[in-house]
């Protein structure tokens, strides 16, 4: 029986993870995710999961603790933030290389430095080259639902790549909202039984994973993982259409919004696009004919399907939450840019930097931003390509 | 054909030879237990364990300190090397304690690591 509750981002998903019965949990506090392991812990504590809760003294050994386990044949799981995503970063790459079906919700977090415990996406940005599938979640009740999602995805054999549960920091982590929580029963048989066709702890069939590789095979072997990553989209869109008949919430690589007939538009991953939204009803309310695409896979990048769903319009604003220092534009900039390249008719196209370390970002700067879009669509030009946005000149 | 039409050629013989990326486990899992028989690591060394049996008293302290498995051993008695394996570390020899004699009291070892270039042309 379905049922709605009051919990933060965290209660959310460590309820998802009792309801997920992982074999594993290898378990580090780092802010803003702490919550989320703790809870779970109690979770052990009262014997209310099967876990095996492995405590361990640092997010490098969370990871390799979490790969070794999904090695053996484990449905293993973590959790992490910011510097603690940095210092598992060797082994972060070793999960997705492995072909380890690992799900980790990480808790969006500021890399260092300075040090900051809020909210922007550096810290997952850092890993978009690592191999995983990554899901943004615009509130708690998405992080919830990317959790349960993510198993499918990560488990289905086209794919069998470790995913990514993204959710911003404090925002969504500590924020309380109305979530409505599947039954345990339903979730129980919408992940299923973990059946590994190799795995380490299978005496009849000896194996060993994780040896070298020279110059002779090492690139045949990267490039089977980039058709993993290739056939994820396609997984992503079933398991997506599976939940939403089963749960009334579909998911795919985006949300559009009033997208279809504006002439502007902003893409945003996270919890700002909750923002954005509130904007556009505002700004359609007067007349204006503002969208917003709401961008929920980072990787696999919907390039075709972006490019698409963005041709028609006048002028587009991509908002970052990090920045890449390459001297031009930031992450998802940069690739929605690339994305549009093979058009015929292309929107003009400009990149706000936003949030970083927390930074608010509020209903009037996004309100700034369609006004700069509206007088893009009109005028001659571009002006400024990348752009900051609520940082102080 | 000259030297380095040879090469190519032999390049492109070994490359054919290889399997393509569909063709191979996913993320180089080695699926045959045990494989790393097939790999002659023997082709590494540089000097070779010689076993004076006279002077062996069938300790097995060689076959224990043995990194590679490399000391053969059959009905519980050592009988020589397994030189497609052993990469002349000289562990063995070192560890060998050998027979003492008696009057003497000199260490005769069972096992001395003699240059590999005195077995090969």
């Amino acid at each position: 029986m379905k049922k709605t509750v009051a919990y933060t981002g965290n209660e959310a998903v460590a309820h998802g993870m009792k309801q997920l019965n992982p074999d594993v949990v290898a378990a580090y506090p780092i802010t803003p995710q702490t919550e989320i392991v703790q809870i779970f812990s109690t979770f052990v504590a009262d014997g209310l999961v099967d876990t095996e809760f492995i405590t361990v003294e640092s997010e490098h050994s969370a990871m390799s603790a979490t790969i070794g386990a999904a090695a053996a044949g484990a449905r293993a799981m973590t959790a992490t933030s910011s510097a603690g995503l940095a210092f598992m970063h060797e082994v972060v790459y070793v999960a997705a290389s492995m072909r380890l079906p690992i799900v980790m919700p990480v808790v969006n977090r500021a890399l260092s430095a300075p040090i900051n415990i809020h909210c922007d996406h550096s810290d997952t940005m850092g890993e978009r080259d690592s191999g995983w599938i990554q899901l943004y979640a615009e509130n708690a009740q998405e992080a919830y639902d990317n959790l349960l999602q993510a198993v499918r995805i990560a488990e289905h054999p086209d794919v069998l790549l470790p995913v990514m549960v993204c959710m911003d920091g404090f925002i969504i982590s500590h924020a309380l909202e109305n979530v409505e929580l599947n039954d345990d029963a339903f979730v129980k048989d919408f992940v299923g039984q973990y059946k590994p066709d190799h795995y380490l702890l299978d005496a009849e069939n000896p194996l060993t994973m994780g040896p070298l590789d020279l110059f002779d095979f090492y690139f045949e072997h990267k490039r089977a993982q980039a058709e993993a990553m290739r056939n994820a989209k396609n997984v992503i869109l079933q398991v997506g259409k599976e939940y939403g008949e089963k749960t009334g919430r579909s998911y795919g690589f985006y949300e559009k919004y009033q997208l279809d007939d504006a002439e502007v538009a902003i893409v945003v991953m996270g919890s700002t696009a909750g923002t954005v939204k509130a904007v556009v009803d505002d700004l359609r309310r007067q007349g204006q004919k503002v969208g917003l695409l709401k961008l929920r896979t980072f990787r696999p990048f919907p390039n075709e399907e972006l490019a698409k769903e963005l041709q028609h319009l006048k002028a587009v604003a991509v908002m970052d939450r990090a920045d890449s220092f390459n001297g031009f534009g930031a992450p998802i900039f940069v690739q929605t840019r690339a994305a549009l390249y093979d058009l015929a008719q292309r929107p003009k196209i400009v990149n706000y930097i936003y949030g970083l370390g927390g930074r608010d970002c509020d209903l009037s700067q996004i309100g700034q931003v369609y006004s700069d879009l509206q007088q893009l669509a009109q005028g001659d030009g571009t002006g400024e390509i990348v752009r900051y946005l609520g940082v102080r000149e | 054909m000259n030297k380095e039409a040879k090469a190519t050629a032999a390049k492109a013989a070994h490359a054919k030879a290889l399997p393509g990326w569909k063709d191979l486990p996913r993320a180089g899992i080695i699926l045959e237990p045990g494989n790393a028989l097939q790999f002659q690591t023997g082709d590494w060394r540089v000097v070779r364990p010689v076993w004076i049996e006279t002077n062996c008293i069938q300790c097995m302290l060689c076959w224990t300190y043995c990194p590679d498995n490399a000391v053969r051993v059959e009905n519980g008695k050592v009988t020589g090397f397994d030189l497609a394996h052993c990469k002349g570390c000289g562990i063995c020899a070192n560890e060998c304690p050998g027979k003492i004699d008696r009057e003497t009291k000199e260490r005769h070892k069972a096992i001395e690591m003699v240059p590999e270039s005195k077995f090969r042309d």
